[in-house]
């Protein structure tokens, strides 16, 4: 990795989480291509993201970014476990973070399973970034991490406020950075983000996470169903 | 009263939660138990706003002492939204390759689980009548929301909607123009009481009550979502006992059989638009 020149003046909250949530919109295409042709195929946290596409098209997001990414690209179906790589909100539907029967919000990531939902659009989003950050607040407490990238609007400030309450970490890229500014500003605004920081340093972050949970057996273990 | 935060709060959400889920059940035999949990606890803080009740403690004891309060209760537990010819190319999919199959037999019986409005209740109506089967048909057209089963038998929807429910239906392989289907009144359009002339609306509950019919294509689209795998097995259970040898089954664009413990008794007919064969 040669990101050392923009390293973040902040040191970087780390802390072992089970997940990254992330949201992106206006520019947000090429700000996950940068990161994702970034991160190593070795990167075994589970990263859910919702990036805004226009509602009526098919998405080719996983193809477009599958194909620079190092580490698995999918679209997100409902009920699928959280499994090493990139999950995408499918255009047209909400994806929230759950537990199964028998187990409890906040009770560990053993058994948090993806669920689709086809609620009203929130503040004209579907999928909403504040509805995942939101329900990942809820699941996972302070084993998760947020991450606000560039866009045009407010969506994710909320969602990145609860995941600050609950104990969680989270991120946003700098808004001089962004190609779009208001979204990053917003999210720092609400949520007071342990991290702002360019690209280069999100992407160190995110190594650095994945170093943190290889290192805790409290982790999810993975395994193949 | 903020007298806890965080994860204390979440924990304490979680056990009136229960409680309010087990309430509902008891006094009104509505069960919402085994829906799928955080959408239930998106859609009841959002109720918790609608009521003005400060936690979901408070919320039980209005739904408990007030009958009027568990309609509109219900408008935030059970799903309310739809669209006509949602994912055309599932519609289009069914009248191109589903239809013919079904064509053959002398009457069909077609159930809409789930049909809450009623706007697929209509898309399939219109298929049907375009593709000449509408005379020997019977749709079945069941949800758990009665206020909802009362708004698809009316067949009335608001007027800004209509211009996406007329692009899904030409995608859909639509044969003449929407419009040919309903009439402009006020801010809204009633759709053409022909196209219900063999819709049977019926209140049944996929959590507690039992299989149909002998069905030829059981339609039941992005309702399962809303379940947990218990609940979801036991509907799709139900779509099986009801579904007589080679019926249809069509489910939403991200739902499948994969986790289901009956997949074994289906076949894919068409992985892409989610169409399942019983076999």
């Amino acid at each position: 990795m040669t990101h050392r020149a923009s390293l973040p003046s902040t040191p970087m909250p780390l802390g072992s989480v089970d997940a990254i949530v992330l949201g992106a919109s206006a520019g947000g295409v090429d700000a996950l291509l940068a990161i994702l042709s970034a991160l190593p195929s070795s990167l075994m946290l589970p990263m859910i993201a919702v990036v805004h596409i226009p509602r009526d098209k098919p998405s080719l997001l996983v193809k477009v970014l599958g194909a620079r990414a190092h580490i698995a690209v999918r679209e997100a179906c409902d009920k699928d476990l959280l499994l090493p790589g990139l999950v995408i909100a499918p255009p047209d539907y909400h994806v929230l973070l759950d537990v199964a029967r028998g187990g409890r919000h906040l009770a560990g990531a053993q058994d948090v399973h993806l669920a689709l939902s086809n609620d009203e659009p929130v503040s004209y989003c579907r999928p909403s970034i504040d509805v995942l950050f939101q329900s990942a607040a809820e699941v996972f407490g302070p084993r998760v991490a947020g991450l606000v990238l560039t866009g045009a609007n407010d969506d994710g400030a909320l969602g990145l406020q609860a995941i600050k309450a609950n104990g969680g970490l989270c991120a946003v890229q700098s808004p001089d950075e962004a190609s779009a500014r208001r979204m990053p500003e917003a999210a720092i605004a609400s949520a007071q983000p342990q991290l702002v920081a360019p690209l280069n340093g999100i992407i160190q972050w995110i190594i650095a996470l994945d170093a943190e949970r290889a290192g805790d057996t409290e982790g999810t273990v993975f395994r193949e169903r | 009263m903020r007298s806890i935060e965080g994860q204390d709060a979440e924990g304490v959400f979680e056990i009136e939660l229960k409680l309010l889920l087990e309430a509902i059940f008891q006094r009104y035999h509505y069960d919402f138990r085994d829906y799928a949990r955080s959408s239930l606890r998106r859609r009841l803080r959002q109720a918790m706003e609608r009521f003005g009740a400060s936690s979901l403690s408070v919320l039980q004891d209005r739904v408990l002492h007030d009958a009027h309060a568990l309609p509109i209760l219900l408008d935030y537990l059970t799903i309310q939204v739809s669209e006509m010819f949602r994912d055309a190319t599932h519609f289009l999919a069914l009248r191109r390759d589903v239809l013919p199959i079904l064509a053959t037999y002398p009457s069909l019986k077609i159930w809409i689980a789930g049909c809450s409005t009623g706007e697929e209740v209509y898309s399939m109506a219109i298929l049907l009548e375009e593709e000449g089967l509408l005379d020997r048909a019977i749709i079945y057209a069941t949800d758990v929301n009665e206020e909802a089963l009362h708004k698809a038998e009316a067949g009335v929807y608001t007027l800004d909607r209509v211009p996406g429910f007329s692009e899904s239906y030409t995608k859909a392989g639509g044969k003449g123009s929407l419009s040919d289907w309903y009439t402009a009144a006020y801010n809204g359009v009633v759709f053409d009481r022909r196209l219900r002339r063999n819709v049977v609306f019926s209140d049944h509950s996929l959590s507690t009550d039992g299989d149909f019919t002998e069905t030829h294509l059981v339609m039941c689209r992005n309702v399962l979502i809303y379940f947990d795998r218990e609940l979801q097995d036991r509907a799709i259970a139900l779509f099986e006992q009801s579904l007589m040898p080679r019926g249809f089954l069509a489910l939403g664009a991200k739902e499948n059989l994969r986790v289901s413990s009956h997949a074994a008794a289906f076949e894919t007919f068409n992985t892409h638009e989610r169409i399942y064969r019983k076999r």
